[in-house]
Parts: structure tokens; C-alpha cells; sequence
């Protein structure tokens, strides 16, 4: 019989968009119909964000195997420069998904550059030394939000380093970074629809690259460095274009996130290293190099401490044990032996076996 | 191995499927008003639908960081509230409704804010005391206003939690007026010639004070000579900080910032022999009950703040011990803000004759009108009165610690 055979990269692509798409349709079922509760519906956006994190971050710890601490430095990047363009062309373009996709476009280059950028000292080094540079860069940058101020007024843009009293602005002009405080009044032009049309791009781009002549080389640079070297693969082309198109995909998912809140500010907690490690840890959850997988434990992860929200101040104890049995089950050797063992596919074998 | 993950991964996600539908069955009974794709009414039948399901009580919920860093402001606010909406249940709730309360957790993170807001929706608040921090309080309002849900701040200080959201109140001063109070206090009483700032650059509260600060100084009689910044990375050490003001001469250290850095400033500077007069806001309340503090060090420290827990008035006195005796702890200025809150929520709700059955929106507009009318005797203010952009009126209260104890200068 002549079946189409089909790739299994591609059929394992095909599920991974599946997922995406079903659960895009199932949520908007369930707004449509009014079945879904605030707090759902006001989550979908982060979950869309926090889902290309943890792709985009997958692409340089899973595939590019350099284990980077300062992704949410570029979503950080992306953020501001954003929600900056955003602020700013408010009045001058009116149509606000014309001026969203712009932001879009404008956040995520701006965070390539900066991953670039970045890239290129950081790249020379490997393993523990290239987290701990990383690490750094990434808060190198959210002190440096920390301390920008800039304004607008007539005479075009000011920029203080100090504080915004010395932006000498006129009476018409406006604070539009104003230090600490971040960027206040961004319209909220985030939405679930472009968050995920946001995801499937970013899964677009992540899965082709993997798949394609430099998606190959960059991960021959992962598994042997030496042997990639010697049958002339360029290092240092491919590992910088990994580790840019990851920060500019954080970038973009940066964006989402700025518009989805009225108050942007870089505290410690959203841009600095918590949420790297935050995001690392999806990615670790989820398996290193599985795209899937990091979709699927950036919702879990996400979700559950909002979902144990009735256990009150116990919850951030609970999600912390739920975690470790989480990467115990997944990841643990014996576990894992034990689970082939019982798994479904098996039992199904067998009783076709007996059959 | 890789078909062990593909099971893995179905698992997770019908786990995943189970945990949403869970979750949305719960909640199918309670209102969902923010589904921005129906109409209007649509959303305030619901509402009303919700109320009226409950009976009648009035849903308040609050906001603030129970867990993290911050948490030793949200617990107050979390209690404070918690004591005055017990007080008025106890004496018969308002116009005969008792109160319904719930407190959720943000964690000081402006998102994790907003799916708090979004949970109390769902469990179908009426009004909100919160968020208690900047900006939580910010990015929340931008949603109340949003749902046209009344919402009044206890501690949510900087302007833009109200800025542009007819529906958000304050109980506390915002950070311009008591930079500007500061400013004037310190000229007008002549306290010093040449002043220096230290400010937590990296905290709104801190600076948006000294902004305001500044530009006053620059209409009053004296002189800023050292200005000197520090961030929420770096608040151990301020030798660099105090030698500097020291140099300059400075006679008069102005101190916007919270407590806790503030005693690490006062022990530093005794160590280096450096005595001027400190200067503080209403952050500074509290550093009597810092631990391992010698209090000796804060005797002369005076401060612009709105509630003393010392303070000799029977309203504060009988407050303090209620509270020590429900929550075994001293409150600070953020619980008796939020104490205050429910206090002006109950006499709004008076003044307009409000209802529970009402819709969310109905509430709000009635309690908005309300707010114009009304004046409150509370523990951090003395006749406090609103203007239609939410900001409160009342008096600033300065205080010296004596003898270990807070006093108002008059």
C-alpha cells in the first residue's frame, strides 16, 4: 500500500503547531462563550509572552548548548524600546495595530542588535564563564533603564543620566522614561490573537532554523566544537546568529508584555535575574533542545502559582515542592526507567502482544 | 525515550486542559466583566446577577504584597483592612450590610497585581482597597478604570495611580505634595541652611519625593549641597553617601526613603561621628521598631508623617491596642491607611445610600459622587476631603522623636 510518508521532523513540527493552535481555539471558545474566569483571561497574554521566552531561550541553551543567564536583559530591551516607540507615536499613528506591529518590529530588532552586541565578547567564552557574563549583561542592563531618563518636548528628545529635573524640558514635554519609575500609560494593545500569532512565528523561525543547513551547524558547534572547527564550519558566525535571533525573539516577546501593562518598570523581579532563571528553568523542565516541551512547562509553570492562589501565602512554598517532584519525575534516571516501564505505549504493545 | 516524551507530553497537556477547565467550571457562576467584547450591559446584568446571588454584603477586596520583600507593607494593609471591616460587621456592617473581605497577593510585581485584581473580580469584588505599593496601584487602575470598579488606595502614593482614572482614590499624600511639604517645612521653620539628599534612586516613592524636593528647595531659603543616590542593589553601605554630605556641610540630611535603610544611614553616621539633623517622610515611620537598632540614634530625627503609633489621641490609642491584640505587632502608617480606607469606603457608602445589589459600575459612579461630598476623620488626617481627581486633602503632620517616642511638633 503507498502510504504519503511524512517526514517525522515535520509531523513532530506538525503536533508542536497543533498544540498551539488547538489550545488558540479551545480559549477562544471559551471567551467567546463566557465560560473562562478574569483571572484566565487576564493571564493569556503573559502566557504567550513567558511561551516565546522559553522557546527563544531554548534556541541557545538547547540548540546552540551555551547556557545563557541574561535572556530577560534583552526582553528588557525589547520592552522599553517598545512601549518608547509606542509612547511616543501614540498621537502620530493613530491605528493601533499598524503601531503595534511596529513596536513589535522595532523591540525585537533593537534586542538583536543588543544580543549581538553582546554577543560578540561573550560568545568567546563556554559553560560556567559565558552564564556568569551573561548574567551580568543582563543586569547591566536593567540598571542602566534604571537610570535613564528621557523626555520629549518641542525641541526633540533629552536624556539625563541623573534624574529627570535635568532634562531641562519645556512646558509642553513630557517624561516619557522617567528613571526607576519606568514608562508609565502604554495603551494596551496586547492581545491573545497577536500573542499567538506571535508564538507561531516565533516557533516559524525557531523550528526552520533547527531544521535548515545553519540550524545544523549550529548544533554540530554544540556536539563537537573541534570537529565543527576542522570541516570549516565558522564558529563565530553561527554561534552569534543563534544567540541574536534568540534575544530578538525575547525582544519581541518583551513588547507583548510591555502593552499588556499600564506600568512598565525594571525591577529585579521582572527583568532581572529571577526571570532568567525563571525562564531557564521552563526550558530545563521542559527538556533541553524540546520545543515542545518548553511550551508546555512555560503555561505549567506559569499557571500554577495563580491556580493555587486559594492555599494563600502557603502557594509560592507549594509550587517550590511541586517543582522539584515536577523535575524529579521528568528527569531522574531511575524515574524514568520506571515510567517506560509502565508507560501506556507499552501496556498497549502488550495486550497487541497477547492479542 | 522519545516515545516515552511524546506520552509525557500528551499527560501534561491534558493535565494542562483539566487545570483550565477546573478552573473556569469554578468560576462559571461569578460575573465576568471584563470581556471587552460584550457589550456594556451585558457586563453590569452579570454583575448584578453576582450580587444578588450573594445576597447582600458588600465585597470589598484589597491588594498588596503578602510574600517578598515589600511584604511588611501589604500585611499591614492586608490587617489593617481586615480590623476595620471586623470593627464595622461587629457594630451591624454599613446601613445594615455586612462586609464580605478578601485579601490576595501580588508580590509587589505589577503583572502578578493584576491576576490579583483579576481573581478578586472573579470571586465578584465591589470595590477594591489597593494595590498598596506605586506600581501595582498603577497598573491596576489602568483595569478598574477599565471595569469602572471603585478603587481606593491606601498607599499607592505617586500621582499617576490617579492621574486619568476618575475612579481611584487616595488615602495617603502623593509623593510631590510631601516632597513640596518637606521643602516648605524645612524653609519655612528654618531647620538648616545647607541640606543633603540621599534617595533610593530606584524606588518610585523615593524618587518622586526628592524630584519634588528639588524644585521646591529651589523657592525656599536654603541650599542643596550634596545630593546622593542609592539603588535597591546596593543599600548596605552609605559611608560614600554621608562622607560627602559631611564635606559639604551639610546641617541637614534629608532622608525620603523607607526605615530600614534609614537606621543603617542614622548607625553610619554616628560611627563616623557625623550629627546633623535627619529629615524624613512617612517612610521613616517604624524605625523605632527596628531590630538590633539603638534608638538613641533616631532622638532628634523629625519626620513628615500622618500616623504615629504613639500618638495620645483615643481613635490611635484604641486602634494600636486592637490591632497588637489581633496580629501581635505594632502597626505601622500602611495599616492604619488601609484602616482608614475602609473607614471612607463605609462613609461614601452612607452618604450615597448605595446598595450591594447594585451593579459594579452603578457603585462606582454613585461612590464617586459621594467622595466630593464627604469628609472623614480618620487616623492619618483630620477632616479629609477628596478633589474629583481622587488626590486627598489633610493636613501634614510633623514629628520629632523625644525620648524614644514619636511627638508632634506644632
Amino acid at each position: 500500500m503507498k502510504k504519503m510518508k511524512i517526514n517525522k521532523k515535520t509531523k513532530d513540527n506538525i503536533i508542536t503547531y497543533g498544540i498551539v493552535l488547538v489550545a488558540y481555539i479551545v480559549m477562544e471558545l471559551l471567551i467567546n462563550t463566557g465560560h473562562i474566569s478574569s483571572l484566565m483571561q487576564g493571564l493569556l497574554v503573559p502566557l504567550c509572552v513567558y511561551v516565546i521566552l522559553a522557546v527563544s531561550l531554548n534556541l541557545t541553551v538547547g540548540i546552540l548548548g551555551e547556557l545563557s543567564l541574561g535572556h530577560a536583559g534583552f526582553m528588557c530591551v525589547g520592552a522599553f524600546t517598545g512601549a518608547f516607540f509606542s509612547k511616543c507615536t501614540q498621537n502620530a499613528i493613530p491605528a493601533d495595530l499598524l503601531r503595534f506591529i511596529l513596536a513589535i518590529i522595532i523591540g525585537a530588532i533593537a534586542a538583536g542588535i543588543v544580543g549581538f552586541l553582546i554577543g560578540m565578547p561573550v560568545l568567546r567564552l563556554r559553560g560556567d564563564y559565558l552564564a556568569i557574563v551573561t548574567l551580568a549583561f543582563g543586569e547591566i542592563i536593567k540598571n542602566i533603564i534604571n537610570v535613564l531618563y528621557v523626555g520629549k518636548d518641542s525641541d526633540g528628545f533629552h536624556f539625563s543620566l541623573k534624574d529627570s529635573l535635568s532634562l531641562g524640558l519645556k512646558e509642553d514635554g513630557e517624561v516619557i522614561i522617567n528613571g526607576a519609575q519606568g514608562i508609565t500609560g502604554t495603551p494596551k494593545d496586547s492581545t491573545f490573537t497577536i500573542g499567538i500569532i506571535l508564538i507561531v512565528l516565533t516557533l516559524i523561525i525557531v523550528l526552520n532554523l533547527i531544521h535548515s543547513r545553519d540550524g545544523r551547524a549550529i548544533m554540530s558547534i554544540r556536539d563537537n566544537l573541534i570537529a565543527a572547527e576542522s570541516i570549516g564550519i565558522n564558529i563565530t558566525k553561527y554561534k552569534l546568529m543563534a544567540f541574536s535571533v534568540s534575544a530578538a525573539l525575547a525582544g519581541m516577546a518583551g513588547v507583548l508584555y510591555a502593552h499588556n501593562l499600564n506600568s512598565l518598570m525594571a525591577t529585579p523581579k521582572n527583568f532581572g535575574y529571577n526571570m532568567s532563571i525563571m525562564i531557564l528553568v521552563f526550558v530545563v523542565l521542559g527538556g533541553i533542545g524540546n520545543i515542545r516541551g518548553s511550551i508546555i512547562s512555560a503555561v505549567i509553570l506559569t499557571l500554577l502559582p495563580e491556580l493555587l492562589r486559594g492555599l494563600s501565602n502557603y502557594r509560592m512554598l507549594i509550587y517550590s515542592v511541586i517543582l522539584i517532584v515536577m523535575m524529579l519525575f521528568n528527569w531522574s534516571p531511575k524515574l524514568i526507567n520506571l515510567r517506560e516501564k509502565y508507560s501506556f505505549k507499552r501496556l498497549f504493545k502488550k495486550t497487541r502482544e497477547v492479542q | 525515550m522519545k516515545k516515552f516524551k511524546k506520552g509525557m507530553s500528551l499527560v501534561l497537556v491534558a493535565a494542562m486542559i483539566m487545570l483550565v477547565g477546573c478552573s473556569s467550571s469554578t468560576n462559571t457562576n461569578t460575573s465576568d466583566n471584563s470581556s471587552s467584547n460584550e457589550s456594556a450591559e451585558a457586563g453590569t446584568s452579570e454583575a448584578g446577577e453576582t450580587s444578588a446571588s450573594n445576597g447582600s454584603v458588600f465585597k470589598i477586596g484589597a491588594i498588596g504584597p503578602s510574600t517578598g520583600g515589600a511584604a511588611v507593607y501589604g500585611l499591614a494593609v492586608q490587617n489593617g483592612a481586615d480590623l476595620a471591616i471586623k470593627e464595622i460587621n461587629a457594630a451591624g456592617g454599613i446601613n445594615g450590610t455586612l462586609i464580605e473581605y478578601n485579601f490576595q497577593d501580588d508580590e509587589c510585581d505589577n503583572e502578578k497585581s493584576i491576576n490579583a485584581y483579576n481573581t478578586l473580580k472573579d470571586w465578584g469584588m465591589q470595590m477594591l482597597v489597593g494595590s498598596t505599593t506605586s506600581g501595582c496601584c498603577i497598573a491596576v487602575a489602568a483595569e478598574s478604570a477599565n471595569d469602572n470598579l471603585f478603587q481606593i488606595t491606601p498607599s499607592g502614593s505617586s500621582v499617576d495611580c490617579i492621574n486619568s482614572n476618575d475612579n481611584v482614590y487616595q488615602v495617603c499624600f502623593t509623593d510631590p505634595n510631601q516632597g513640596v511639604g518637606a521643602a516648605q517645612y524645612i524653609g519655612e521653620h528654618a531647620v538648616a541652611q545647607k541640606v543633603a539628599v540621599i534617595y533610593d534612586s530606584s524606588d518610585v516613592y523615593s524618587s518622586g519625593i526628592y524630584e519634588k524636593f528639588v524644585q521646591e528647595a529651589a523657592n525656599q531659603p536654603f541650599e542643596i549641597v550634596s545630593a546622593e543616590a542609592f539603588t535597591a542593589d546596593n543599600k548596605t553601605d552609605f559611608s560614600v553617601q554621608l562622607q560627602k554630605a559631611k564635606d559639604t556641610g551639610a546641617e541637614l540630611v534629608f532622608l525620603p526613603i523607607y526605615y530600614t535603610e534609614a537606621s543603617l544611614i542614622l548607625t553610619q553616621a554616628a560611627a563616623m561621628d557625623y550629627a546633623p539633623k535627619f529629615f524624613g517622610c512617612d517612610g521613616l515611620d517604624g524605625i523605632l521598631n527596628v531590630e538590633n537598632f539603638d534608638t538613641a540614634l533616631a532622638e532628634g530625627v523629625m519626620l513628615l508623617t500622618p500616623f504615629a503609633a504613639d500618638a495620645e489621641d483615643d481613635a490611635t490609642k484604641a486602634f494600636v491596642s486592637a490591632y497588637e491584640a489581633a496580629y501581635g505587632d505594632t502597626p505601622n502608617q500602611f495599616a492604619a491607611d488601609a484602616y482608614d480606607a475602609v473607614y471612607i469606603l463605609k462613609a461614601a457608602i452612607e452618604k450615597s445610600g448605595a446598595t450591594p445589589e447594585e451593579s459594579v459600575s452603578d457603585l462606582c459612579e454613585k461612590l464617586k459622587g459621594a467622595m466630593a461630598e464627604i469628609t472623614v476623620d480618620g487616623l492619618t488626617g483630620e477632616a479629609m476631603s477628596w478633589d474629583a481627581d481622587g488626590a486627598v486633602n489633610k493636613a501634614p503632620k510633623a514629628m520629632e522623636i523625644v525620648n524614644g517616642n514619636y511627638s508632634l511638633i506644632q
